[in-house]
């Protein structure tokens, strides 16, 4: 569960980035975070993975307290969280499959165990005959399915994509929100910040408005975490019966 | 042995860098490698002379063997003395003999009657010949003293110049080598400043982005180090039948190869030690994680 309560964060030039932020975010949740450009989308998800300290408040990820995480845990932090940036972050030097693996090397893997996992994984984002490629060859579309597969190989617990269908065409948006829903279905807490207002309104998903810093609507808020999940198939076996 | 490719592929990707790294740390193992070769050399012929007789004592013709043996116990029981051997005038012409066995001429000229008898002394400390040769003039039996004060305590003082300056070098090379190190391997820290901060944000620790870092800067060290004592030993091998000529009769050369693998394990040590330095300096500047 991500918990955000009167979070703030004021930059140095005076400008507030959040302001007053309380979120509930359960497990197992898919979340579209929307907003225009400059709204704080960003600035949240910087947060959450503590690259940004808020001014005030309090951010809780699953049993850990950003806002007070000791330095030694960051990596922990930063282990549970995959992030789709929105500039993807992508090492221009490294073949995409050296990419994706990155996490697990950085984790310390096993380099058998942990070369099954990456083309398992790029095969599910159906980029696997590009692994040997570098990211200056691939389209958008493929990268932004890099930079996804980047994020899932270390099987965490939350997924934020930040735009990540931001400059795609239909679509390869709609292939990309498609993976993460598939990801959603497998019990990942996906939030997504986006402005595609096309995608945001065919799903049917918590969607979270967010303006100049602030939450100013919190829609089809229900929990659709992963204990409601289990309680609606417990309800339809019972049903069944 | 991820940390090791990652370090190699930031070796190959600047080549010119690592190309100034590795050459500042040659320079300094060949300065260090032609120091230790001198100042163990210089410290060899300075043995050497120390064991050779450093004070002889001629004696006059007519020098009763009593008084030189009472000159001798005289001398043993000052505590001066390190060594003090009694040459006959017999022993004088076999050692005549010996110096001149290719000169028959001058073996015809000499008998055991011209040359006189001597004391070959050495001291315990060089300072105290001056008080030996002293005592050795006031003798009513001796003719003439000779003792080489001057040779050893020029080469006693030319090592610990060499010692000084040298140590100087050394000392203002390794500060050189650093502090370029430091900057070289910074530049490389500042060009990957955008996959450091991917790294971090993907959860690597510290240590992950610093370790390949390090190793590069031992590299550099060691590279530098094998390179430097290999020009060094290789002049040392090109030098030696000329030096051995010019070093007659003193047993400097050739070195020992145990004494030069021996030399080659300790540079190592320090290059590996002055690339950590360097590097980690380079990481706590350049990378505030």
């Amino acid at each position: 569960m991500i918990k955000l309560e009167g979070v703030s964060k004021k930059f140095g030039t005076g400008s507030f980035g959040l302001s007053e932020i309380n979120l509930v975010i359960d497990k197992g949740e898919f979340l579209f975070l929307v907003g225009a450009t400059g709204s704080g989308k960003t600035t949240l998800f910087r947060i959450l993975i503590r690259d940004l300290l808020p001014t005030e408040g309090k951010v809780k990820v699953g049993e850990l307290d950003v806002v007070n995480l000791a330095r030694p845990k960051l990596s922990t932090l930063r282990k549970m969280i995959g992030v789709v940036f929105q500039d993807l972050k992508l090492l221009n030097d490294r073949t995409i499959f050296e990419n994706v693996m990155l996490p697990l090397d950085v984790s310390g893997e096993n380099a058998i165990k942990a070369t099954e996992k990456v083309e398992r994984i790029l095969r599910k984002v159906g980029i696997y005959e590009h692994k040997d490629k570098f990211p200056i060859q691939l389209s958008g579309g493929e990268l932004q399915r890099v930079a996804i597969a980047r994020a899932l190989v270390l099987s965490p617990e939350i997924i934020l994509a930040d735009e990540p269908t931001g400059n795609l065409d239909a679509a390869t948006s709609w292939e990309i929100v498609k993976i993460l829903s598939d990801i959603n279905k497998e019990g990942t807490t996906i939030i997504m910040a986006t402005h595609n207002t096309d995608i945001v309104k065919s799903m049917d998903k918590r969607i979270v408005h967010i303006d100049k810093g602030k939450i100013v609507k919190d829609e089809n808020k229900k929990h659709t975490g992963v204990k409601d999940k289990e309680k609606k198939e417990e309800e339809k076996e019972d049903k069944k019966e | 042995m991820k940390f090791f490719n990652t370090a190699w592929r930031n070796i190959r990707r600047s080549p010119y860098q690592a190309f100034s790294a590795i050459l500042i740390m040659t320079l300094t193992f060949l300065v260090i490698s032609f120091f230790v070769f001198i100042l163990v050399g210089s410290s060899t012929i300075i043995n050497f002379f120390e064991s050779k007789p450093q004070v002889t004592a001629f004696f006059k013709n007519d020098a009763k063997q009593e008084d030189i043996n009472d000159l001798q116990n005289r001398l043993s029981q000052s505590g001066e003395i390190a060594s003090i051997k009694f040459v006959s005038k017999q022993q004088a012409l076999e050692i005549y003999k010996q110096q001149n066995k290719d000169d028959p001429l001058l073996l015809d000229l000499v008998t055991a009657d011209v040359l006189p008898a001597s004391f070959e002394i050495s001291a315990v400390k060089i300072e105290d010949l001056g008080g030996i040769s002293d005592t050795l003039k006031k003798s009513t039996i001796v003719s003439e003293v000779i003792y080489q004060k001057d040779v050893v305590s020029a080469l006693t003082s030319w090592t610990n110049a060499i010692r000084q300056i040298g140590l100087a070098l050394v000392i203002l090379l390794s500060a050189v080598s650093i502090f370029i190190m430091v900057t070289i391997i910074g530049i490389k820290i500042s060009h990957k400043k955008e996959d450091i901060e991917i790294m971090k944000l993907i959860g690597a620790t510290s240590w992950y982005i610093r370790w390949p870092f390090i190793i590069e800067g031992v590299t550099y060290g060691v590279v530098g180090a094998l390179i430097g004592w290999t020009i060094a030993v290789g002049t040392l091998l090109y030098a030696t039948p000329f030096l051995e000529s010019f070093l007659k009769g003193i047993p400097v050369l050739p070195v020992s190869f145990i004494s030069l693998l021996e030399l080659l394990m300790i540079e190592l040590i320090l290059a590996a030690l002055l690339g950590i330095i360097s590097s980690y300096l380079a990481v706590l500047r350049y990378l505030k994680t």
